[in-house]
């Protein structure tokens, strides 16, 4: 006789016992989960990453047109280019061979939605991070690069995973990357300064 | 014969130590687990060269265990100092280099080992009822020891690492709603950190070790329940002598320790060959941008993984992106991996060995090979739209291998197995 039957024999409650059993089980567990809730969160951003991940500011007024500068805010590289008339004029022939051209399904504020993807259009300001795998895109913007063919029309080009990118950062098609490269939030404080990171009020 | 002689004493020494061992039997089960382990666990006589792997990867796990807490005594887990903890331990520390070069080529020898122990299993049908369970816990070990060298690679905070760490952590974000939020979780921050560094160093030294050892023991386990598979891939139980052993068994004590230390001395030769006079092994082991400190505003000009991941990088980088999304190529990454476990109920032939398969399995095993090869070398090198496009090509022999067993094995013309392993007594 099983040790569950002979106590069944001997007059125990069976289905208390399968109550209390249910009853302990599922109390036990719902203390873990709380208990697993603090452990979980510590892994969140701290206190001090977010505020050491505040806007920055950066002065352009040095950028010469057809020139990229680097900047960092939250450990990405921010890349700003001063964009010359040409550069502008390539955007349009590129159209066609773009995935997304118009950002319907990338990521850019409301007011970087755009061809130009900017506020300026003469002012370029993206996330250098591949919409791959997070890879900094190199620029290339001369066109037809030996490396990248005689139909080059100048652009972002990704070395780790081959994605391609044209001058405002949209993403061609055929490359690995899906999206667009992202547009931060960022304003003009004046004519020349720009604040990355933030798009409303002051810093 | 008279009292002090050499005799004596050594009967005297030796009613002492049989008298200490009762001691401690009749209170944990020393010589039950020696005789269950060792000295009375059967194994199969017909045991050959793919036996080896098993015991070098134990070899392996205790070395990278002992080296790596040799290691945190000298490291310093932060993002500031991680890089020059390292080159420290290189210069400065007696013998840090030795080392640490023994941790490094370690990693790279324990996945050389693990993936001939795994072949050994597809060889012969080692993953076959009643060793499904034996098989799982080893694919648990082959995940945790995937994350295991992945989270280590960041350590050193090299160039490489860092990039590295982005690419695989950027993984998780391609899944649709919660990706980003995880991937932020993952990181502790918006980017890679010193936050991030240091909760891979926990994770690394502590967390996963942890399970890799619990894993191996219930491994082992199951493995001692269920006894080995041979390569003629017979039950060797079926065939009991009057002492209640396998007749085709022997014990593995001493029999298999002996020959495995046959195996540790040329494996050890070989390691040292590596250590000694290639522990970077041309940029294979170690990866050259690695020798760069980790620059967030600088990807190295060409990112690939360690050897080791790159059959599965090169299947990550073939599926195209659509719908919006890159998360297929992900998926198909983790279904390379994940695959393994399911052979056990995929492998639908009714003989374990591929000594009695016929040459539609052989094939197939042999085309997966070629594929597995041919992957791990596209995942080293530059994109280009042929390497490709034979990625794709080979990321299809790859599954085909898994998805088309059901249908392979099961009209496969296999041979009758005999009764009792083939085997020439030397």
């Amino acid at each position: 006789m099983s040790l569950e039957a002979k106590a069944l024999d001997e007059g125990v409650d069976g289905g208390r016992r399968h109550f209390l059993l249910v009853a302990t089980t599922v109390t036990g567990l719902a203390g873990a989960a709380f208990t697993a809730v603090p452990f979980l969160s510590s892994w969140k951003p701290s206190a001090r990453a977010q505020a050491l991940g505040a806007p920055v500011e950066v002065d352009i007024s040095k950028l010469e047109p057809g020139a990229i500068v680097k900047v960092e805010w939250r450990g990405q590289a921010i890349y700003i280019v001063h964009r010359t008339p040409e550069m502008l004029a390539s955007l349009d022939s590129v159209a066609g061979k773009l995935l997304d051209p118009n950002s319907d399904s990338s990521d850019q504020p409301d007011y970087a939605k755009n061809e130009a993807r900017a506020v300026k259009p003469e002012y370029l300001v993206l996330v250098g991070v591949c919409t791959h795998l997070g890879c900094a895109p190199l620029n290339r913007f001369e066109p037809a690069d030996a490396e990248l063919g005689a139909d080059w029309p100048g652009g972002f080009y990704c070395p780790c995973h081959g994605s391609r990118f044209d001058l405002s950062g949209r993403v061609f098609k055929d490359v690995p990357a899906p999206k667009n490269l992202r547009v931060p939030p960022y304003q003009f404080i004046a004519d020349t300064r720009l604040l990355i990171g933030s798009d409303t009020g002051a810093a | 014969m008279t009292m002090g002689s050499p005799q004596n004493v050594y009967d005297q020494a030796e009613t002492k130590v049989n008298a200490f061992v009762a001691w401690i039997d009749a209170r944990f089960p020393l010589t039950k687990l020696w005789k269950e382990h060792a000295a009375e666990y059967y194994a199969p006589k017909n045991f050959n060269f793919w036996y080896y792997f098993g015991g070098l990867a134990m070899v392996v796990l205790a070395l990278q265990i002992i080296t790596g807490i040799f290691l945190t005594m000298n490291y310093k887990p932060s993002a500031a100092e991680a890089f020059a903890s390292v080159e420290y331990i290189m210069r400065d520390v007696e013998w840090g280099w030795l080392i640490r070069y023994m941790h490094s080529t370690g990693a790279s020898a324990f996945f050389i080992v693990v993936y001939l122990h795994m072949f050994r299993a597809m060889l012969y049908g080692s993953y076959k009822a009643p060793r499904e369970l034996l098989w799982i816990f080893g694919m648990l070990i082959f995940l945790c020891l995937m994350a295991e060298a992945f989270m280590g690679y960041l350590l050193p905070w090299g160039n490489m690492s860092y990039w590295g760490a982005q690419v695989i952590v950027s993984l998780f974000g391609t899944i649709p709603y919660i990706g980003n939020a995880l991937v932020e979780w993952i990181r502790g921050d918006y980017y890679i950190s010193d936050i991030t560094l240091n909760r891979f160093f926990a994770l690394h030294v502590i967390a996963l070790p942890l399970a890799l050892v619990f894993l191996v023991i219930a491994h082992i386990m199951a493995l001692h329940e269920v006894g080995s598979n041979n390569p003629d891939g017979i039950e060797i139980k079926k065939n009991k002598g009057p002492d209640g052993h396998p007749l085709d068994g022997i014990p593995f004590h001493p029999y298999y320790t002996i020959k495995d230390i046959v195996g540790l001395i040329v494996f050890i030769a070989l390691f040292s060959l590596v250590l000694f006079f290639a522990p970077d092994m041309g940029g294979y082991f170690l990866e050259h941008a690695n020798f760069d400190p980790a620059n967030a505003l600088q990807t190295p000009a060409h990112i690939a993984p360690v050897w080791y991941f790159t059959p599965y990088y090169a299947m990550l980088r073939a599926v195209p992106s659509f719908l919006g999304t890159q998360v297929w190529g992900v998926l198909v990454m983790g279904a390379a991996v994940v695959v393994f476990a399911f052979l056990p109920w995929l492998d639908k032939s009714n003989v374990k060995s591929i000594r009695y398969r016929g040459w539609l399995y052989k094939a197939f095993l042999a085309a997966f090979a070629v594929a597995f090869v041919v992957l791990g070398y596209l995942g080293m090198q530059q994109p280009t739209p042929t390497g490709t496009l034979v990625a794709r090509i080979f990321t299809i022999v790859y599954f085909a291998f898994f998805l088309l067993m059901p249908w392979y094995t099961r009209i496969d013309a296999t041979k009758p197995v005999p009764e009792r392993v083939t085997y020439d007594a030397h």
